[in-house]
């Protein structure tokens, strides 16, 4: 099971930002500053981390932290 | 992954024996871009690295593009094409489906007779051709083989599409390969290709469709985000997995050489394999992706400033259209006139 802990691992080391900016209600690219490759980086990540694969139809509607610790839930 | 991969360690050294490269004079800055697309030049600089790339003259083609690499690599090395009976040409590019490329580079150049033909693996050709070279020589096919990787993508490229135009470049790069004493030039190959990323990366022909039955632009199209994930993890595991292969460590490698298709590829790659950005050739900030052609450029810039020398390590790390990838260790070999610093280090368009 994911948990918000280890989303945020990934997003920090990923986006290189202050893990105390990684709230749960944080969006990718307007609070974290992410560009659209390091989203790509950020999902890559995320599917090396947990063992998954995301489309990119799915990719498109992972906006936020908590939506990425969801999603990750939903497919493990 | 399942890759094709070189032969036993008792055979022949085979690598290197003459490098010549060329790019064409027009420069292309991102500003162009930004004065005729909805783009602008920071966007194309922060998300590909690339800050301009040449693009040939109007009546400049690739077979061109190809011999004056070819000359660039004789100015250097007069006698470099002796013995030279085979010619390869990676372009994704060509002049026409037939003639080959390398047959019309072959006939400009003096080698009319000699076994030519070309090879079709877009980005990774230049290095996929090294290996099929170093294939022929051992095989006792061709004494010498002309690997050259010459691509004009400025005339198949949408130059109104944003998502590819601003990315691509003209340049050409050629190689002589033979013999060369014992313990230096190819060490080990990883070739390997996966048809079913077809629709991330193509360019139509007498199809309109993929199998499968994704239907192709008119022009090359591109799915970028596909393309990033898969260079990324590919440029990885092939790098590391010819590095196994040759008994190597990342730390073993002095200089990696990497297809210059976008810095942050290169970046994300390297983290990968474990190799630093200080010891990684880039010149993609001047000329763009010119597919086959990168690997030449980047090597003879490095070899022109300096930086590589006889003995060191080289690790090559390509992928591209196919989609296709090829990776290769070798010991560089510095033993003959082209292949060291030219004192008055000339820029590579100033060829004969």
């Amino acid at each position: 099971m994911a948990t918000f802990e280890d989303v945020k691992a990934v997003i920090v080391e990923k986006l290189g930002v202050d893990a105390d900016k990684v709230t749960p209600e944080a969006r990718f690219v307007e609070d974290l500053g992410a560009d659209s490759l390091e989203t790509v980086e950020l999902i890559m990540g995320l599917e090396d981390r947990f063992g998954i694969t995301i489309s990119d139809e799915d990719a498109e509607k992972i906006r936020t932290v908590q939506a990425a610790v969801d999603y990750i839930g939903s497919q493990q | 992954m399942t890759s094709a991969s070189g032969g036993s360690p008792h055979r022949r050294s085979v690598g290197i024996t003459a490098l010549g490269a060329y790019a064409p004079a027009r420069v292309v800055t991102n500003a162009e871009f930004e004065a005729r697309l909805d783009t602008s030049a920071e966007w194309i600089e922060s998300r590909t690295g690339i800050r301009e790339r040449r693009f040939a003259e109007a009546d400049e083609y690739t077979s061109d593009l190809g011999v004056a690499a070819v000359r660039d690599l004789l100015s250097r090395d007069p006698e470099a094409l002796r013995e030279v009976d085979a010619v390869v040409c990676a372009t994704v590019s060509p002049d026409a489906l037939m003639p080959s490329t390398a047959a019309l580079i072959a006939m400009q150049v003096g080698l009319t007779g000699a076994a030519a033909f070309d090879l079709s693996t877009a980005c990774s050709g230049f290095v996929y051709g090294l290996s099929v070279a170093q294939g022929l020589v051992l095989a006792g096919t061709a004494r010498r083989v002309l690997v050259v990787g010459a691509e004009a993508l400025s005339k198949i490229v949408d130059q109104t599409d944003r998502n590819t135009a601003i990315l691509f470049g003209d340049g050409a790069g050629a190689a002589v390969v033979g013999p060369v004493p014992e313990g230096y030039g190819f060490q080990e190959f990883v070739l390997g290709a996966d048809g079913a990323g077809g629709p991330s990366l193509y360019l139509r022909c007498a199809a309109p469709r993929l199998p499968g039955g994704f239907e192709m632009g008119e022009t090359v199209g591109m799915n970028g985000r596909e393309v990033f994930k898969f260079a990324v993890r590919v440029l990885g595991d092939s790098g590391n997995e010819v590095l196994a292969k040759t008994g190597l460590q990342s730390g073993d490698v002095d200089w990696v050489i990497p297809h210059q298709a976008n810095i942050r590829i290169i970046e994300a790659a390297n983290e990968r394999f474990g190799v630093p950005m200080s010891r990684t050739v880039v010149n993609v900030d001047r000329y763009g992706n010119t597919s086959s052609a990168t690997v030449p450029l980047a090597l003879r810039e490095a070899l022109d400033d300096g930086r590589i020398r006889d003995g060191q390590q080289l690790l090559l790390v390509a992928f591209g259209g196919g989609l296709s990838w090829a990776a290769g260790t070798m010991r560089w070999w510095g033993g003959a006139p082209s292949l060291g610093a030219r004192a008055a280090a000339a820029p590579a368009e100033v060829s004969a």
